[in-house]
């Protein structure tokens, strides 16, 4: 009973959203107030409807109610809790019913934070989000139904893929799709702005913090995405430039360059084609990932349900959604002018510089993704394009940037005055030569990359604190001016900050523990000691143990330091009777200096077990940098600006929009 | 209407049309870079109870022959083992069975149990042998001409069609000494 309740609100919700993309749009055009205000109502409405409905495939999760197809498919009693909820998304149609939910609970964010907007430019936002929400709900009812029946229904499930019963994964879906599917409601807007053919500073100002708040969620579930292959996989890598990370990677990469474009329309009233078709590029990367992770066109690590014939309907969609918005940015953009004229050595150059640079990065990734697929399109050749042409590619394109970084904020509007911004720079070219000693005094192989990276990390660092310094007059006014500077500091400046210092401490982690690792890997009999770096592992031999709904084989580990036991790891390799499969579990020691990481493989008491032991220093600054990332876009997101809009910038922009 | 601003559209549709082609390719299947040259060096020992094993050698008999790599813990192989004993009755050529990381007692049970369509096998029990003939999952089938030259490869358990449609008539064409016209 509860599920066909779930199946019927999601009908109601198609209906009511072909009611939220259609009469606000022709009321808007026509200029009819009840259509209009027909927008609001929907989407609130949608969003009851559709959270129905999550709730009762939620229900149906926790009550392990076999008779439900997907529930019998992807559970299972034994499963702990968590994972019978996260089993929710962790397959097909739940985690596009969770696509759903979240793409209505943004639209039903807009139609209540949206009282600002003027009436016509929010009917419309919230239409085109209807109209989205007509194609994922149509998508998700007429080919992948999560409420579908199984009659006689079986005793017990399937079980859910042993991969993903992790906490790292459990919340990294979640995040991602409050990333890709933030990115929604900058599209509309786009696409709103587009049929008003109006793109002004008020605009963007609406237009940034959902965009902030889509990019938040989107670093911070890449992260969770990228320390679970970290541990969960037990290859030792963090990013694989696999298809799936990409399809993750580019929305964040067009994401980030319409963050910054977007700052250059709201300050200088220019840049405005271009920004908007960043917006509808960042969606439309977004759809197209999900096209990519859910059509099964590209192989990857990441296909746990692919189907062909669901890609079609995705295929079609895409070309409605973005062949339609690009043909209408082609037909209107031409009318969006700057206003605003600029020096190329200006704050304006070093955002166009940013976004010049992210966005062919975002090009070559797709390059990089599609490649493949073209090629076997075109001549049946299987090939795959590897690290290797990822790095490099980005190492040459990230380099400027992150250099640029430390500099454009030190430039004024409109006309910059590099030399002076250089040479408050000073302090961090000195601890560029500070880092270049140190990386040449750890003397290594890979000399010149972990060079470039030290000094691009100190640079980096140093130049966001300098720039902070700058503005709250450290050392050049009295402590407390200084305080009190700090004190009214916008948010948003002190959010612009903390995220280049993320970007920092990203780059010393990738670097350092890309360059220093250690990196054992070799067959080990019980008692037996190996030294790893600086440290010394102890091996103890391996013994089986039993999980809840697994046996493993834990490998037991002691790190002796001055010939004291100080810890121990207990890597395992774990076999999962439903689904049966075996899966690799790191034993993982971190710590903010270095991570231990331990792996157990194949072997026996007699020959010994095959096993990987690394030294691996930094490397959890890589996802310290990239929650601080995100840190820093909160802080900007919480900024008074963002939340009351600037009031001459409002009433100008809606005066003309009302009496349309 | 300016011109440029339709380069978006117009990279869109160029990208849309290539994945409307890629829906269309299964990316699973890989080409072996085996086809078209001889058989790796090796030779193997029969398994457990039979007298026959395997060797390049006996792929270059002048007669064409087909190689089926399986193991008894296959579940796969168990799907396709009653079409390798009808596929024998026809007597087409023989089959020889390469046995891919197996323990000998269980190969032996299994091909007593389920009846045995190979003329020669050879036991790969640590799967070095695999690794040259490019096995990365069981069950495969190679086709391989009088010569020992490696014509074919399908991966993943035979189904009536591929015996019917594949590896029936490319057998009759490398009898018959015909430039076969089957895609493999």
């Amino acid at each position: 009973m509860i599920p066909e309740l779930g199946h019927i609100a999601l009908i109601l919700a198609l209906c009511l959203a072909l009611v939220q993309g259609l009469l606000p749009l022709v009321g808007a055009a026509r200029g009819i107030p009840g259509w209009i205000a027909v927008a609001p109502q929907a989407a609130l409405g949608q969003a009851v409807l559709v959270a129905f409905a999550f709730g009762c495939m939620t229900y149906a999760y926790v009550t392990s109610d076999f008779s439900v197809l997907n529930v019998a498919e992807n559970s299972h009693t034994l499963k702990p809790m968590l994972y019978k909820i996260s089993g929710v998304w962790g397959n097909h149609e739940g985690s596009l019913l969770l696509w759903i939910l979240i793409l209505v609970v943004f639209g039903a964010a807009v139609a209540i934070f949206g009282n600002n907007l003027p009436a016509t430019l929010k009917a419309r936002v919230l239409a085109i989000q209807g109209l989205i929400g007509v194609g994922f709900l149509s998508f998700i009812l007429f080919t992948s139904n999560p409420f579908a029946r199984l009659l006689p229904a079986p005793l017990e499930g399937r079980g859910l893929n042993p991969l993903l019963q992790d906490p790292g994964l459990a919340f990294h879906p979640p995040f991602l799709y409050l990333g890709y599917v933030g990115f929604s409601v900058a599209f509309s807007f786009a696409v709103a702005a587009l049929i008003e053919g109006r793109v002004d500073p008020a605009w963007a100002r609406w237009v940034r913090p959902w965009t902030l708040a889509a990019w938040c969620f989107l670093t911070i579930g890449i992260a969770l995405g990228s320390w679970w292959a970290y541990y969960e996989l037990g290859w030792g890598g963090w990013w694989f430039w696999d298809p799936v990370e990409n399809a993750s990677f580019m929305p964040w990469l067009a994401g980030t360059a319409l963050l910054h474009s977007a700052i250059v329309v709201e300050k200088r009233d220019t840049l405005k084609s271009w920004t908007v078709l960043l917006a509808i590029l960042t969606f439309s990367l977004s759809l197209l990932g999900t096209f990519l992770v859910r059509s099964g066109v590209i192989n990857s690590v990441h296909a746990f349900a692919t189907d062909p014939t669901r890609g079609v309907f995705i295929l079609l969609f895409l070309a409605v959604v973005v062949g339609g918005s690009l043909a209408l940015y082609a037909f209107r953009a031409p009318a969006l002018q700057g206003v605003g004229v600029f020096a190329p050595l200006s704050r304006e150059g070093a955002l166009i510089l940013n976004n010049l640079l992210l966005a062919v990065a975002c090009a070559a990734v797709l390059l990089g993704t599609l490649y493949p697929l073209a090629l076997d399109a075109i001549s049946g050749a299987k090939v795959s394009v590897g690290p290797q042409y990822f790095n490099s590619v980005f190492v040459p394109l990230m380099t400027p940037l992150v250099a640029a970084v430390a500099i454009g904020p030190l430039l004024a509007w409109k006309r910059g005055d590099l030399a002076a911004a250089l040479r408050r720079l000073l302090p961090a070219a000195v601890a560029v030569i500070v880092a270049l000693a140190i990386g040449l005094w750890l003397h290594n192989e890979r000399g010149f990359m972990a060079l470039l990276g030290l000094g691009l990390a100190a640079w980096l660092g140093i130049g966001a604190l300098c720039e902070l310094a700058l503005r709250v007059k450290l050392f050049a006014a009295p402590m407390a001016e200084t305080l009190q500077r700090a004190r009214f500091l916008p948010r948003a400046a002190w959010g612009m900050t903390v995220a280049h210092l993320g970007v920092a401490l990203l780059v010393l982690g990738i670097t350092v523990s890309e360059t220093w690792q250690v990196e054992v890997q070799q067959v080990m009999k019980p008692g037996e000691s190996v030294q790893v770096g600086p440290i010394l592992y102890r091996f103890q031999g391996v013994v089986p143990i039993k999980g809840p709904n697994y046996t493993a084989m834990q490998g037991r580990f002691e790190i002796i330091e001055d010939g004291a036991v100080v810890r121990e790891l207990r890597p395992a390799q774990r076999r999962y009777q439903q689904p049966p499969m075996e899966t690799t579990e790191a034993a993982i020691r971190s710590s903010p200096l270095a991570d231990l990481y331990a792996v157990v493989g194949e072997g026996d008491a007699e020959r010994g077990w095959a096993v990987r032991l690394y030294w691996k220093p930094l490397v959890s600054w890589i996802w310290l940098g990239a929650l601080i990332m995100a840190l820093g876009g909160f802080l900007s997101l919480s900024d008074r600006r963002l939340r009351v809009g600037a009031p001459s910038g409002r009433r100008h922009a809606s005066a003309p929009a009302a009496a349309e | 209407m300016r011109l440029s601003y339709l380069i978006p559209l117009a990279l869109f549709v160029l990208i849309g049309l290539g994945l409307a082609v890629g829906l269309t390719l299964n990316p699973r299947e890989i080409p072996s870079a085996l086809i078209g040259k001889p058989v790796p060096d090796f030779a193997l020992p029969p398994v457990q109870g039979r007298e026959l094993g395997l060797a390049a050698t006996d792929l270059k008999s002048g007669q064409p022959s087909v190689v089926n790599v399986f193991a008894s813990w296959c579940v796969p192989c168990r799907v396709e083992h009653p079409l390798l004993m009808a596929l024998r009755r026809d007597n087409l050529a023989p089959i020889h069975g390469l046995n891919y990381k197996d323990d000998p007692a269980d190969v032996a049970k299994w091909l007593d149990q389920l009846g045995d369509p190979f003329t020669r096998t050879g036991a790969d029990r640590n799967g070095r042998v695999g690794i040259d003939w490019g096995v990365y999952g069981v069950p495969e089938t190679f086709i391989v001409d009088g010569a020992g030259q490696i014509v074919c490869k399908h991966v993943g358990p035979l189904m009536q069609w591929d015996i019917d449609n594949k590896i029936r008539p490319l057998l009759r064409d490398l009898a018959a000494g015909r430039q076969s016209q089957v895609k493999c």
